[in-house]
């Protein structure tokens, strides 16, 4: 033991230990089961399918896991045209 | 038009995600359009190393079974704009990897990317042979270690033969990454010299990675070592391979960490 490690900084160990906290319990909790985010794709998109016609490329989805909040961002572009031809 | 790179090895732990990410950011950092792809189903891996594992929507097995599009699976590098990663599943089967898939999911990006870098599970079953089906070169990453020389050794039997260039005659560009030397112990002879790793394999160097503390320092903070510290010996030495990878004939570099005189005596306070 050095006499520089009575004042060393934080490593970076401390940030992967925290890192894998985030994600095993992220993955730990879906394990076995059926994928929420997937489902809220499903249906959020099934729910707009009802009202206007969205190509899968105008639909950008963000996710980020945080400890104790994720979000989830979901950006959908609408062209008018397909406004039209859903309510026509 | 995308060059397409596998990172391969056949021995598990010898470094395969570690160099792809820093290859990728390499490439990237000199201005190239790089994505990545974990072909790792069920133990995926890359998306950690590089930091993104919180950002993971959609995966490879979403854009290959069509419940994505590619452009909603590519994740984008926070640091670097033009570095991409595409993630392995996590919870599919493996079998839903099909050649057919990735064809088409390559096909769709050679036109998008500079490079598209596979990385390969270890082993030689199924996500190891498409992580290579359809490499134009391969990146073999070596310990300089009696196992790990003979599993190279498999996998270069492999890209000579279940690789589609092979089947069309082809010739794959093969390329030596040995990775976690310790010039040191080389010299005292315990350990293989490159000289004589090259000389097992015939295969040419693409570059020599030192053991260092600089690589899992960057893996836990899930940072590429070429961005995580850029005059690292081991980021100096994934530079120099990415240079090679683009065709530019640079000597071959043993880096090793400069240690200053106030460090020698305390130790690394970092």
């Amino acid at each position: 033991m050095s006499i520089l490690n009575l004042f060393r900084r934080r490593g970076t160990a401390p940030v992967a230990r925290e890192r894998l906290q985030i994600l095993l319990s992220y993955e730990r909790s879906t394990r076995g089961q059926s994928d929420l985010l997937g489902i809220l794709r499903e249906e959020i998109l099934a729910a707009l399918g009802k009202h206007i016609q969205v190509d899968q490329d105008n639909i950008v989805m963000r996710m980020d896991r945080g400890a104790t909040l994720s979000t989830l961002e979901i950006e959908i572009l609408i062209p008018h045209a397909g406004i039209m031809l859903a309510a026509s | 038009m995308a060059k397409v790179l596998v990172v391969t090895s056949g021995k598990g732990g010898v470094g395969k995600t570690t160099s792809t990410a820093a290859l990728g950011a390499a490439l990237a950092q000199a201005g190239q359009k790089v994505a990545v792809i974990d072909f790792d189903v069920g133990l995926r891996n890359l998306d950690l190393v590089m930091g993104a594992e919180r950002r993971v929507v959609f995966d490879l097995i979403n854009v290959v079974q069509g419940v994505a599009r590619l452009s909603q699976a590519l994740i984008r590098d926070k640091r670097l704009e033009t570095l991409w990663l595409l993630p392995a599943s996590q919870t599919r089967d493996k079998d839903a990897l099909t050649e057919a898939g990735i064809a088409s999911i390559i096909r769709e990006m050679r036109g998008k990317f500079d490079w598209i870098i596979c990385d390969s599970p270890a082993g030689i079953e199924r996500g190891a042979t498409l992580a290579m089906r359809f490499a134009d070169a391969a990146v073999i990453v070596t310990n300089p270690e009696v196992s790990s020389v003979r599993d190279s050794d498999r996998i270069i039997g492999l890209l000579d033969s279940k690789t589609e260039k092979a089947e069309k005659g082809e010739r794959i560009d093969k390329h030596i990454l040995i990775t976690r030397f310790d010039p040191n112990r080389a010299t005292r002879g315990e350990m293989l010299r490159i000289e004589d790793v090259l000389e097992i394999l015939s295969t040419p160097l693409l570059g020599v990675i030192p053991e260092s503390e600089e690589v899992l320092r960057a893996s836990n903070i899930g940072s590429p070592v070429t961005l995580n510290n850029a005059a690292s010996a081991p980021a100096r030495a994934y530079f120099d391979a990415a240079s090679r990878l683009r065709g530019e004939d640079i000597p071959v570099t043993i880096y090793s960490e400069r240690k200053r005189f106030l460090e020698k005596l305390f130790g690394r306070a970092a």
